[in-house]
């Protein structure tokens, strides 16, 4: 338990001291979040009503997928790894604690966004806080986990960036934050459906901000739990301690099961 | 007789086609520094690596404080210390909380006399990043011996190290051992190898190719001795000028330097030469064969005499 208490310790204060991680975490969400509120409110006032779900998303996304994955692969291929093997850091520590620590950031930053937006921007406040709360941990698992998988997969920084990429343009896009879900055509809609913040939007929608869901808010919740849980599971599991090794429990393609949730969740719950 | 705290039998590494280590065998006792010599791609990091329990052996057995480091590792993380070729840190970690964080893994107490004591006292609070590369090679020692492991691994321990904390390091080293603690130490320095090492291998293309003491190793050779001598006049430059059991002549540095398979009959004859010749001594040196020289000789040969 001491071991991890300094270890959880020390990558919180990692992600305010270590620049990049600050940005990631702190500064890109916050600063968006007050261009988004500035411009965007002037421009479209219907996006008041989405301000603080969606921010609270987009610094969900950022702080994930931009910021987690990253790291994971450099400390890596540094031979961070090695060293704690060697001195008995278990992985499940290594993939663990970083999302942990970024979730905590989150919560500071959803705190901020959900007690200024009000003020600032006239956005109206969740109705039901406690799903409200059990929304944004369920977003933050989900996307910790993908991060994490996208760090463990990922053979260097560059195709780190690509996967995260890959999920982060296209959820900013099609995931609810710019533009409903409603005016979507049906095929981009079902694309949106395997994207962790549509997802989160439609549960922010249907359960907390008194809005009607696009499709099952509870079935958004669950997908999002249980794609975290897989995605958690799978990084364990293909989890490497240095690149060099050939020994690999299996092909970093599994990865791609993480969508399964989603897959099934768009025949359940549309 | 004391225990053997490393043994190696037979140990095969191989990556794919590529065989880094081929079937290799030496024990270090307890309290024992053990020197692993060899230049790159000679397979002292693969032999280091499947000690500590980072890769598996291909084939052969190894045994670390009685342990198997591929199968027991769990057990045996507590027991060993390793220094690795790279220092391995976060970037953003402070010598202070790399010796909490390594130190509660360890279920020990943080030793933080010992960042003081290398030289890292006014640096505890700096991120490893702002350390110099002799500095993080410092912490990295520092967090190796944390926690009075009973063998050492210790890859290129002084590289980018200065002269007083290279000193440090050698006492610090000789209280280790002195404590029981059995040490590999994997270098590239000739010199610290032959004052640290009670024994040495020298591994070439995955082979040993010699083992023994430094001195050992060192008699083995051709058993050249190097003489080295700087006169007034310099009448020792002149052509034509020879003497007996010496191989080989050179001139550097205004001396001249010969290698002699018999000292007695070659200093008398140069002694001789000078007096004759109304000139005057003003320096001689005579050279037993260092390890490096021995080290040179085998792996330009490839082979051990």
């Amino acid at each position: 338990m001491n071991a991890f208490i300094h270890h959880f310790s020390f990558e919180f204060r990692a992600g305010i001291r270590n620049k990049q991680l600050l940005l990631m975490n702190y500064l890109f969400p916050l600063g968006f979040y007050l261009m988004m509120g500035f411009i965007m409110a002037e421009i479209n006032p219907l996006f008041r009503e989405d301000i603080i779900p969606a921010m609270i998303v987009f610094g969900i996304l950022a702080a994930t997928l931009l910021g987690i994955p990253d790291p994971l692969v450099n400390a890596r291929e540094n031979g961070v790894f090695r060293s704690y093997k060697i001195n008995g850091v278990p992985s499940i520590s290594i993939l663990v604690i970083p999302a942990l620590t970024t979730i905590l950031h989150l919560v500071i930053v959803a705190v901020l966004i959900t007690v200024t937006a009000p003020l600032l921007f006239d956005a109206p406040s969740p109705v039901n806080w406690l799903n409200f709360a059990l929304i944004f941990i369920a977003m933050a698992f989900a996307c910790a986990g993908l991060s994490v998988l996208i760090g463990v997969v990922s053979p260097s920084s560059r195709m780190t960036v690509l996967w995260s990429q890959l999920i982060f343009v296209p959820s900013m896009l099609l995931g609810g934050l710019m533009l409903p879900y409603s005016m979507l055509p049906a095929v981009a809609g079902k694309f949106a459906q395997l994207l962790p913040a549509t997802q989160a939007m439609n549960a922010f929608n249907g359960l907390a901000m008194g809005k009607v869901a696009a499709f099952s808010p509870w079935g958004s919740v669950v997908m999002l739990l249980v794609s975290g849980a897989l995605a958690f599971g799978l990084a364990v599991y293909l989890f490497s301690w240095d690149s060099r090794n050939t020994a690999r429990r299996g092909h970093p393609l599994l990865a791609l099961l993480v969508l399964l949730p989603y897959v099934v969740g768009i025949f359940l719950f549309s | 007789m004391k225990n053997p705290m490393i043994e190696v039998k037979d140990f095969r590494k191989a990556y794919g086609n590529t065989v880094a280590v081929d079937g290799i065998s030496f024990t270090a006792k307890q309290g024992e520094i053990f020197g692993l010599l060899g230049p790159n791609g000679a397979g002292k990091t693969s032999t280091l690596e499947c000690l500590e329990g980072l890769r598996a052996p291909s084939g052969g057995s190894l045994r670390v404080v009685g342990l198997d480091p591929a199968s027991e590792f769990h057990n045996l993380r507590n027991l060993i210390g390793v220094q690795l070729q790279s220092s391995g840190l976060p970037e953003s970690i402070t010598p202070d909380e790399a010796m909490k964080f390594f130190c509660a893994y360890h279920s020990v107490s943080p030793r933080f006399d010992l960042l003081e004591r290398l030289g890292l006292a006014e640096k505890r609070k700096a991120q490893f990043y702002e350390l110099s590369t002799g500095q993080q090679r410092r912490l990295s020692l520092a967090l190796a011996v944390a926690h009075n492991p009973q063998a050492l691994f210790l890859d290129e321990p002084t590289a980018g190290l200065d002269v007083a904390t290279r000193v440090e390091l050698h006492g610090m080293m000789r209280e280790l051992q002195s404590a029981g603690t059995t040490i590999i130490l994997a270098t590239h320095d000739m010199a610290e190898a032959e004052e640290m090492s009670d024994r040495v291998a020298i591994l070439l293309k995955g082979k040993i190719v010699s083992i023994g003491t430094p001195m050992e190793i060192t008699a083995t050779g051709a058993g050249l001795t190097k003489i080295s001598v700087r006169t007034q006049d310099s009448s020792l430059s002149v052509p034509g000028v020879a003497f007996p059991a010496v191989s080989q002549h050179i001139f550097k540095d205004d001396y001249n330097i010969y290698f002699s398979s018999d000292i007695g009959p070659t200093v008398s004859a140069i002694i001789a030469h000078i007096s004759d010749k109304g000139d005057t001594l003003i320096d001689l040196r005579v050279e037993r064969p260092s390890l490096e020289d021995r080290f040179l000789e085998i792996t330009n040969t490839g082979v051990a005499q």
